[in-house]
């Protein structure tokens, strides 16, 4: 019989989905075992109710792994310079343990990927991305003095988001996390070594992203679940993840846009324009990749726009085509991420519409399942600005407690 | 003399805060006054011992209404409602049944004491769920008058007919035979275990001056699953921050439309004249005059205490002195200083951190129905123990616990009455029960408010204790609540309104009295409805 050797090493690749180093206590928690796989990680969907989960965000604490996080380090004298042309933000202005959400372009303005960057020192950057990027990076990286390398292996990271996540790190120690400001970055001792800490997440509350030496890994887990479960500590899979996220008003990559380097028809990208990013776009840089292009299209404004929507009824309008009528006539567009917000009591969802329609009225055709049974309705979807969530704490410095 | 308003709602409880709140938000000039000097009612957040912030009377929430929540903007100004996990119940011989929110896990822990059961309760579900949709329908409508051949009364009339026929002629049988079960013989039409049973039974007593074999209990039970928690019905959620979160917010609401509240202003007399509300007059002596009334009060204290029985029809006089308001519940509110063990429970069990009960059978709840009867409270008390506090961190710093005890049955009256030592011994029950299940739950007490009947009335206002400012009784409901003949909000006088929870559709934290009360008076005005429908998708 064959047997396939579970290392990363010697003639042949582990087949199976890898395990992230948190992933024996995570194992043990999924009662539901419902799993989904992130960058070839053995990711929980749910451990055992999204809908508890995502609650945790809101009302207390939740816990996310986000090891399977793509991280790259960008070191040298060129670094700066390198993610300053890379990227649409000012990377200059960026100081010495800050962090900035930012996105890339390609020459053409059509954006490659969003991700969140850290200044770690003068000369060396980390960034996080979803997706893996170091091709696009080394290319980034010709003719300038500097290191890219990949370290996604070698650093375990924890999200901890929620209204007691600031009251759970101070008890474990952490004294002066309080003082950190929304992108900061602080470092602490643990275990001998040294712990990371940003004021950073993906679900729009009050949250921190700890990142960690993977053989310190499981006892910052058991730190955290052990005091943690006076302040009401959960572990989150996927989706709860993502219900956050929507409410925040976070884009995901793959869903609410493609990556230009993934894309094979004309224009099935999109531009920091159509998504809502143009704050971001700094044109007082001199260059910058994808500069020319869309400063035409900040001129002749984008094709498509990304649109908040706050739609009629209960149903979620995730998968709906758009139109312009309640006839359902026209059609303009479709929704990208829908669904039912306990929070907001609302469906909610963002909607990818022609720019010419964008100021218009806009209708969702919903399809929904009774017993079986299928029904379609058609709703009017009122344009929201801002996030739909994202409460005062995640601002406030230092936070409330609870 | 004061301010002239356009409304004056007695009382701040959450309904009438919604009555006010739709009424400002129509554009009227609104003034609620309140007897206590904090707002909320029986749903109310209040920290007594500092450090803890009990839910004192009501402390879990599913009838709330959604398009209300939505409507007023709630969740801008502070409201959050949590789904929790469901009610372990802990048994003498120490086994347990438990609640999951995975319905595998569910079927195979009633499995566990029945395996006909844990199959029947697929059946139980679908009939309890055929009822309650057709009853939400009518929670934020007014119920139409049968006697009336007035075109909305018609036209209610028919709407009703038309969902009570959409069920089909089998199941409009089934639901009118429901309507005057017990609780008892409804169960046992699914159930064979006793504690499966005793399990299921206990929505079917609370608030209830009943037992669970008395008829009309079954209707009881429905009222405790007829909510929802963002459309799963039955499903009941916390209030973060409590109950008093609910009426804060309603309140947020209502000065956002620029509505008042006026504290510490009992009401002494609905002031009338010539068959026309002037206003009230206060028990300090003031006067504030206004052409609408709204009472929030029970229908009893409105028309017994509030107003002068000259200016009522005698009928109806008669009508709110033999109102069925009985008291039956207790509450205990008991701050903890750390966290108390369940033997039972393996360490760490999720289940540690919802809502626990101490029940066998049936037999066992209709004992503890018989103390009340003889005016003594229940002896082997039933106790629905709700721990939100782990779930909930604004209850009480972590490592300290708030614990919600609900308790059937404390009666109104008790031999010597409500004295300091007997209330003692009225709490000194309860904490004796919770011992026989945690040894050591005693040894964390470090704060309680013990509520009866008796304080609840002296504190709320709400006569005789009854949790639900009257019976869930199906003589007190939909167009007999309070009063047949007066179901439509309206007084007996013009411009004399209820919106309290002694209207249709009853007892319960659900803003749908009060909205349903706007409503009525926005009509009367000939001003458009704004209150909106219920989302029944
Ligand atoms: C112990 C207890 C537990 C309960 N548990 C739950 C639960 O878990 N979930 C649930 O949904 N429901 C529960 N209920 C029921 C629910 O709380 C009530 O039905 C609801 O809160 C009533 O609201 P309301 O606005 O109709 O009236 P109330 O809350 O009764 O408000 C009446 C207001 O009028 C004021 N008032 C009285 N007399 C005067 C006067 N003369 N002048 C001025 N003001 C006056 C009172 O102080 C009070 O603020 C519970 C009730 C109690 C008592």
């Amino acid at each position: 019989m064959l047997t396939i050797d579970a290392k990363d090493q010697g003639n042949h690749i582990d087949l199976r989905l890898q395990q992230s180093p948190f992933f024996p206590r995570i194992k043990e928690l999924c009662l539901s075992e419902q799993w989904t796989e992130w960058n070839g990680y053995q990711t929980p969907t749910y451990f055992l109710d999204s809908y508890i989960e995502y609650y945790a965000t809101r009302n207390t604490c939740a816990v996310f792994d986000v090891s399977p996080m793509k991280k790259y380090i960008i070191e040298g004298p060129d670094a700066e310079v390198m993610m300053n042309r890379l990227t649409v933000r000012d990377v200059r202005k960026q100081k010495v343990g800050r962090v900035t959400y930012t996105v890339w372009c390609t020459d053409e303005g059509r954006i490659i990927d969003d991700g969140t960057l850290f200044r770690l020192a003068e000369d060396k950057f980390m960034l996080c991305a979803a997706d893996p990027n170091l091709d696009w990076l080394e290319l980034g990286a010709i003719g300038m003095d500097v290191t890219v390398y990949e370290n996604s292996y070698d650093m375990a990271a924890l999200a901890l988001q929620g209204p007691t996540s600031c009251a759970l790190l101070k008890k474990l120690g952490f004294t002066g996390i309080e003082n950190a400001k929304p992108f900061d970055i602080m470092y602490f001792p643990f275990e001998g070594g040294e712990l990371m800490i940003s004021r950073t997440g993906f679900t729009g509350d009050l949250g921190y992203e700890l990142w960690v030496d993977p053989n310190d890994a499981l006892a910052l887990w058991d730190a955290l679940f052990s005091t943690g479960f006076e302040y009401g500590i959960r572990a989150m899979g996927d989706e709860s993840l993502d219900m956050a996220r929507i409410e925040a008003g976070l884009l995901a990559p793959a869903v609410e846009f493609n990556s230009a380097l993934h894309t094979v028809e004309f224009r099935h990208d999109q531009t920091p324009f159509e998504l809502g990013l143009d704050w971001m776009v700094n044109f007082k840089k001199p260059s910058f990749s994808g500069r020319e292009a869309l400063l035409k299209e900040k001129e002749q404004g984008p094709k498509w726009k990304l649109v908040k929507l706050d739609f009629e009824g209960q149903k979620s309008a995730q998968g709906s085509l758009l139109y312009a009528d309640r006839k359902c006539t026209k059609e303009i567009g479709y929704v990208t991420s829908g669904m039912w917000s306990s929070v907001v009591k609302a469906s909610i969802g963002y909607g990818f519409v022609k720019a010419e329609y964008a100021d218009g009225p806009i209708f969702a055709e919903i399809y929904y399942q009774k017993e079986m049974r299928w029904y379609q309705k058609v709703v009017e979807g009122r344009k929201h600005e801002g996030a739909f969530w994202w409460p005062d704490r995640a601002r406030q410095t230092p936070p409330a407690d609870t | 003399m004061t301010k002239k308003y356009d409304a004056i709602v007695i009382g701040a409880g959450h309904n009438g805060l919604t009555t006010a709140a739709y009424l400002a938000k129509s554009g009227l000039d609104v003034l609620v006054v309140e007897k206590n000097d904090y707002i909320g009612g029986a749903a109310v957040s209040r920290e007594l011992h500092d450090g803890w912030i009990y839910s004192n009377c009501s402390y879990v929430c599913s009838l709330l209404r959604q398009s209300i929540h939505r409507d007023l903007n709630l969740t801008k100004h502070g409201l959050m409602i949590v789904p929790y996990m469901g009610t372990t119940n802990f048994t003498r011989n120490g086994d347990y049944l438990a609640e999951y929110p995975d319905e595998a896990m569910q079927y195979r822990e009633v499995r566990r004491h029945s395996k006909r059961d844990a199959d029947a309760m697929h059946r139980y579900y679908t009939d309890l769920m055929k009822y309650a949709k057709v009853i939400r329908h009518f929670l934020l409508r007014t119920p139409a008058d049968p006697t009336s051949f007035k075109p909305r009364d018609l036209q209610e009339m028919a709407f009703m007919a038309k969902k009570f026929m959409g069920m089909g002629e089998r199941d409009i049988y089934e639901f009118m035979r429901f309507m005057t079960m017990s609780a008892a013989d409804f169960l046992a039409e699914y159930f064979e275990n006793d504690l499966i049973k005793a399990f299921y039974a206990t929505s079917s007593i609370i608030g209830t001056a009943l037992g669970v074999y008395s008829p009309g209990t079954a209707y009881v039970l429905l009222h405790h699953v007829m909510g929802d928690v963002d459309g799963a019905v039955g499903a009941w959620g916390l209030a973060r921050g409590g109950m008093g979160s609910i009426s804060k917010a309603i309140h947020g609401a209502l000065q956002e439309h620029g509505g008042e509240v006026m504290l510490e202003a009992e009401v002494d007399t609905i002031i009338v004249k010539g068959g026309k509300t002037k206003g009230v007059a206060l028990t300090n002596g003031s006067v504030i005059e206004a052409p609408i009334v709204v009472s929030n009060l029970d229908p009893k204290r409105t028309f017994t205490k509030i107003m002068n029985k000259e200016d009522l029809p005698e009928d109806l006089y008669k009508k709110a002195k033999d109102f069925k308001i009985r008291g039956s519940s207790g509450k205990v509110n008991i701050a903890l200083k750390g966290m108390p063990d369940f033997p039972t429970l393996p360490k760490g069990h999720m289940l540690r951190n919802g809502s626990m009960q101490f029940l066998d059978s049936l037999e066992r709840m209709e004992r503890a129905y018989d103390d009340w009867k003889h005016n003594r409270w229940s002896q082997d008390p039933f106790i629905e123990m709700t721990q939100s506090s782990v779930w909930d961190p604004t209850h009480a710093a972590p490592g300290n616990y708030f614990v919600s005890c609900f308790i059937q049955y404390c009666p109104r009256e008790v031999e010597g009455g409500w004295t300091e030592e007997n209330k003692q011994a009225f709490g000194k029950t309860i904490i004796d029960q919770i011992s026989n299940y945690s040894p050591n739950f005693k040894d964390h007490i470090e704060h309680m408010e013990i509520r009866t009947p008796y304080d609840i009335e002296k504190e709320v206002g709400l006569t005789e204790g009854n949790i639900f400012q009257g019976e869930l009784t199906i003589d007190q409901l939909m167009f007999n609540r309070p009063f047949p003949g007066y179901s439509q909000y309206r007084g007996p006088v013009k411009g004399m309104y209820m919106s309290g929870s002694g209207t249709h559709p009853g007892g319960g934290v659900s803003a749908a009295c009060g909205a349903n009360a706007a409503r009525e008076i926005l009509m009367d005005l000939k001003r458009p409805n704004i209150v909106p429908e219920d989302e029944n998708d």
